[in-house]
């Protein structure tokens, strides 16, 4: 493995192990002294041209915990509010010496292209609503550590999946790693192309609710017209929002994730944000573990150059 | 291969083994065995059985990988993580670690590092099936199943039951299979 750009293409095995190993970071998170010396000597360049909080802190605290070193780029104040291009900022940051970029980007496809510049291993962080890779892993690890495993198991992903590039990674992990995914969403927050997805599709979350293990909430994400296609936020909330009675109506045993930042009152209740079957802070410390995994897994070895 | 040590010997030497932890740690009441993985985890546990069968005294095991800690990580491909679990706190302990063949002591230089990231064990001691020779750092080990002067262009394979099917040592040269 060089770049961590996309789940797709990966066979089972290999997202297996990857887990397996996220499994033991967690355990060496959970020590007294949750470091290790794996990747001392290694430099991690994180890009982030587009805001995150979550991703870019889970990131660092990944590569602190084993023992690398940051760089750290944000657009904001730098060379890129000067007009230089991203081919010129990646190269002049690659000219500082980094073993490996960690990239996200507004636009579908850059860290593809920042790899292809660099020659350095990519791990796409995020690219516009196409991929998060790392997302997906997180969320396949939290559905293992709580269900034990990932076969058979019915996940259901609500909301805004045009714009999820959340949602396109997780039904390519999920199913390769062997659960049923069903879509759920009103056609207007459909892509408007998913023959060929591993999937099933409906606009009808209350004909569903029953044989959902795992409920996966998503953002409407305004910043990418979200909005736009629903008529309004409290007649999403009637049909998709995860309200008290919905969540009733779930087995005994169903999770509820979501990959955050969550909207408290539209997409999820407040009561089933905090309630025990939540996985929603799980996912947050998986995170780390699965970045973690990754990091090992593309700079712990001999070089594959 | 020419074997060096038969199930019979390799049981006998653990049971020497076992009876020096207990003599040397005044009755093994503070120790704490952490096998290396992979072949140091059964091997801690037979001890730790011998010890029970002499003294009726149950010494917890632990288990320790120490692939996060290698000195040659980035020579060699990634390899899948073992668990590493220590049952007990290691403040002020006796830790003993076992592992199957004492070589170039890197991989104990590897283990008391990791250890030092779990607790800080009062004393730390080393227990080995089989000492090899050719250290590449200051490391000597207390209790020895066997010293086997060896060349560096041979090879010493250690089976045992639990992973392997069967127990002996053999030693051979580079590149043949053990057995």
């Amino acid at each position: 493995m060089k770049d961590f750009l996309t789940v797709e293409g990966f066979e089972r095995a290999e997202l297996e192990l990857l887990l397996d190993q996220a499994d033991s970071f967690v355990d060496v998170l959970r020590r007294p002294i949750p470091k290790v010396p794996a990747l001392r000597g290694k430099t991690v360049a994180t890009l982030f041209f587009e805001p995150s909080t979550r991703t870019k802190l889970s990131f660092d605290r990944a590569a602190k915990a084993l023992s690398a070193d940051l760089m750290n780029f944000s657009p904001g104040g730098s060379s890129v509010s000067k007009g230089e291009s991203l081919k010129d900022t990646v190269l002049t940051l690659k000219a500082m010496g980094p073993d490996l970029m960690i990239v996200r980007h507004q636009a579908t496809g850059a860290p593809w292209q920042v790899a292809g510049w660099t020659g350095l291993p990519v791990i796409n962080a995020g690219d516009g609503a196409h991929q998060h890779p790392t997302q997906a892993m997180l969320d396949a690890l939290t559905i293992r550590r709580r269900f034990g495993k990932l076969e058979g198991l019915h996940v259901g992903i609500v909301g805004d999946i045009r714009h999820s590039r959340v949602a396109r990674s997780n039904v390519f992990a999920l199913s390769t790693l062997g659960a049923d995914v069903t879509l759920i969403a009103p056609r207007t927050l459909l892509p408007v192309n998913h023959d060929g997805w591993p999937v099933t599709v409906t606009e009808d979350l209350d004909a569903v609710l029953e044989g959902l293990d795992v409920v996966y909430l998503l953002r409407i994400q305004a910043e990418r017209g979200g909005l736009s296609v629903f008529p309004s936020l409290p007649e999403y909330v009637a049909r998709y929002g995860l309200t008290q009675a919905r969540f009733q109506a779930l087995q005994p045993d169903a999770v509820v994730m979501h990959p955050g930042p969550m909207n408290r009152g539209v997409e999820i209740a407040d009561v089933v944000a905090d309630h025990e079957r939540s996985l929603i802070l799980s996912q947050v410390e998986n995170g780390v573990a699965v970045r973690m995994a990754v990091l090992f897994a593309l700079l712990g070895g001999e070089s594959n150059e | 291969m020419p074997q060096v040590m038969t199930a019979d010997e390799v049981r006998r030497a653990l049971h020497r083994i076992a009876h020096e932890i207990i003599e040397q740690t005044d009755g093994a009441g503070d120790v704490v065995l952490i096998g290396i993985h992979t072949r140091g985890v059964p091997l801690a546990r037979r001890i730790a059985a011998a010890i029970d069968s002499f003294e009726g005294l149950q010494v917890p095991v632990g288990t320790l990988d120490i692939g996060l800690y290698r000195d040659d990580l980035h020579q060699r491909p990634v390899t899948p993580l073992a668990a590493t679990s220590i049952p007990v706190d290691l403040n002020g302990a006796v830790a003993v670690l076992v592992d199957d063949v004492l070589f170039t002591g890197r991989t104990v230089r590897a283990a008391l590092d990791a250890i030092a990231d779990l607790g800080r064990p009062a004393v730390v001691r080393l227990a080995v099936l089989v000492d090899r020779g050719h250290r590449q750092l200051p490391i000597r080990p207390d209790f020895v199943g066997k010293n086997l002067p060896t060349s560096l262009q041979e090879r010493v394979g250690v089976m045992l039951a639990e992973i392997d099917g069967e127990d002996g040592v053999w030693v051979g040269r580079k590149g043949a299979s053990v057995a």
